[in-house]
């Protein structure tokens, strides 16, 4: 096996270009295992922790730029404030020593569709920075998922970062699994609202052969949304909307059975999962809203509270 | 390859090394210091937890070439010399070691815990410890354990004359 160390990123790319066959390593927590039960023995490890660079998060004309190699412990000390709903979900990823470790960049490059990170990414609109030799590249998250375990990178590309807005709104996830630590998750989902555009999105994990959304449930509910008025006056939402939001959620689901659920559970789970995250979003967005237009003091406390 | 570290704060070296077998087989198998446990081999026990450039980390999921240059800190350097450390010494007080595999990770976690949080609460130390399991299930005597460890580490750090009773 050849261990290749790159100490830059252009280093990197370059080492990447020449052995396309390479397996990049960041964290470890999942390389490292199918390596200890030889059920993989790459030809040749990628190290990207030598590159300090990769493990940096920036912010250009209101976007984030979460380096691929930032570890999921910091991502939720440092961005957990701008971040609600990835740092939700990461804080759910594995254990304390998993999340020392374990990557956003690692976590798109095993692309499993049970990845704790994807909902959330999804829901909020991120896109995937990759990179070459040759250049640059943007993806949607929609485009970078091919299939299980499979992603969009040509041999020659890494994953440099991830490209995402602050919250601009209230944000949840949700995951089902037999405990709260060291868990795959049965099923996850993730709700974010975006006040200023007047939408809403959604993230479905371990529900399809890919992360996805659930496109007819965001519609439903930005439809329904902005033609009651309740983006700029919210009241509670009325059950008939919270429930077709939930089947909306699990119609577009096309889970299987496997040792950790079955289809049937999955399906049902999501439905409960999107009413109970709508729920709690829509709390917080009331409660945003209401201390934020309580009347023209400055210091937002409502007077009349 | 050969692999040159430091571990518990001297600079060590380990020949025809492996590159894919990790820094827990390095460890444990090359360098003699078998306190690090070798049980799951996936990063589900922290039997095998150690300080990676002082992050807690499984040794198991680290491939000996990523600590190239890096400072580990194993269970080992915990103690000064004959003179346990406060957790380990509040382990033992507390009853928080029956047959004693996952105590090492334990320990690291712990100490990692109060490093950064000198008085946690019940629901911080369960968090804290999430990753490491004991067969025994004696997870009770551990809780004890840590929360004896942070009180006998702030009131020895603690100057203040009213809480110096000892």
């Amino acid at each position: 096996m050849d261990f290749l160390r790159p100490a830059s990123w252009r280093d990197a790319l370059e080492a990447k270009a020449n052995h396309p066959d390479a397996t990049p390593i960041a964290g470890g927590t999942d390389i490292m295992v199918e390596i200890n039960f030889d059920h993989r023995r790459p030809a040749t490890l990628l190290d990207m922790t030598g590159i300090d660079e990769l493990a940096n998060w920036s912010e250009h004309a209101g976007r984030l730029r979460i380096g691929a190699g930032l570890p999921y412990t910091r991502l939720i000390n440092e961005l957990g404030d701008r971040l609600p709903g990835l740092a939700i979900a990461a804080r759910t990823v594995g254990s304390p020593q998993i999340r020392n470790r374990g990557t956003l960049g690692g976590n798109l490059a095993s692309a499993s569709p049970a990845g704790d990170g994807h909902p959330p990414l999804l829901a909020s609109g991120a896109e995937v920075e990759v990179e070459s030799v040759r250049g640059v590249r943007m993806l949607a998250m929609e485009e970078f998922f091919t299939g299980v375990k499979r992603h969009a990178l040509a041999p020659d590309e890494l994953i440099s970062a991830v490209h995402i807005a602050p919250a601009t709104g209230a944000q949840q996830f949700s995951k089902i699994g037999t405990r709260n630590a060291m868990v795959i998750a049965v099923c996850t989902f993730a709700l974010s609202l975006h006040p200023e555009q007047q939408r809403v999105g959604t993230g479905l994990g371990s529900a399809a052969p890919t992360p996805r959304r659930a496109p007819e449930a965001e519609d439903f509910l930005s439809a329904e949304l902005a033609d009651s008025g309740q983006w700029t006056s919210p009241r509670p939402l009325a059950d008939s909307v919270v429930r077709h939001f939930g089947e909306l959620v699990a119609r577009a689901a096309s889970p299987i059975d496997d040792v950790r659920s079955t289809a049937e559970y999955r399906t049902h789970a999501l439905s409960v999962m999107a009413r109970r995250t709508l729920g709690w979003v829509w709390d917080e967005h009331r409660r945003q809203h209401s201390s934020n237009h309580p009347s023209n003091d400055h210091t937002g406390r409502s007077e009349c509270a | 390859m050969r692999l040159t570290f430091t571990v518990n704060g001297r600079q060590r070296e380990a020949d025809d090394v492996w590159e894919g077998e990790s820094l827990l087989y390095v460890l444990r198998e090359r360098l003699g210091l078998p306190g690090s446990k070798n049980a799951c081999e996936q990063g589900e026990c922290g039997s095998c937890t150690v300080y990676l450039d002082g992050v807690p980390a499984c040794a198991c999921l680290v491939a000996a070439g990523q600590v190239s240059g890096r400072e580990v800190g194993t269970v080992e350097g915990l103690a000064n010399g004959d003179k346990l450390d406060a957790v380990q010494e509040a382990f033992v007080d507390a009853g928080a070691v029956q047959c004693g595999f996952c105590t090492p990770g334990l320990l690291v976690a712990a100490d990692d815990l109060i490093n950064r949080n000198s008085e946690p609460s019940d629901a911080e130390i369960r968090e804290s410890l999430a990753g490491n399991l004991c067969r025994c299930t004696g997870y009770e005597k551990i809780m004890d354990a840590v929360r004896l460890a942070a009180d006998r580490r702030s009131s020895s750090d603690n100057t203040r004359p009213d809480k110096a009773d000892a």
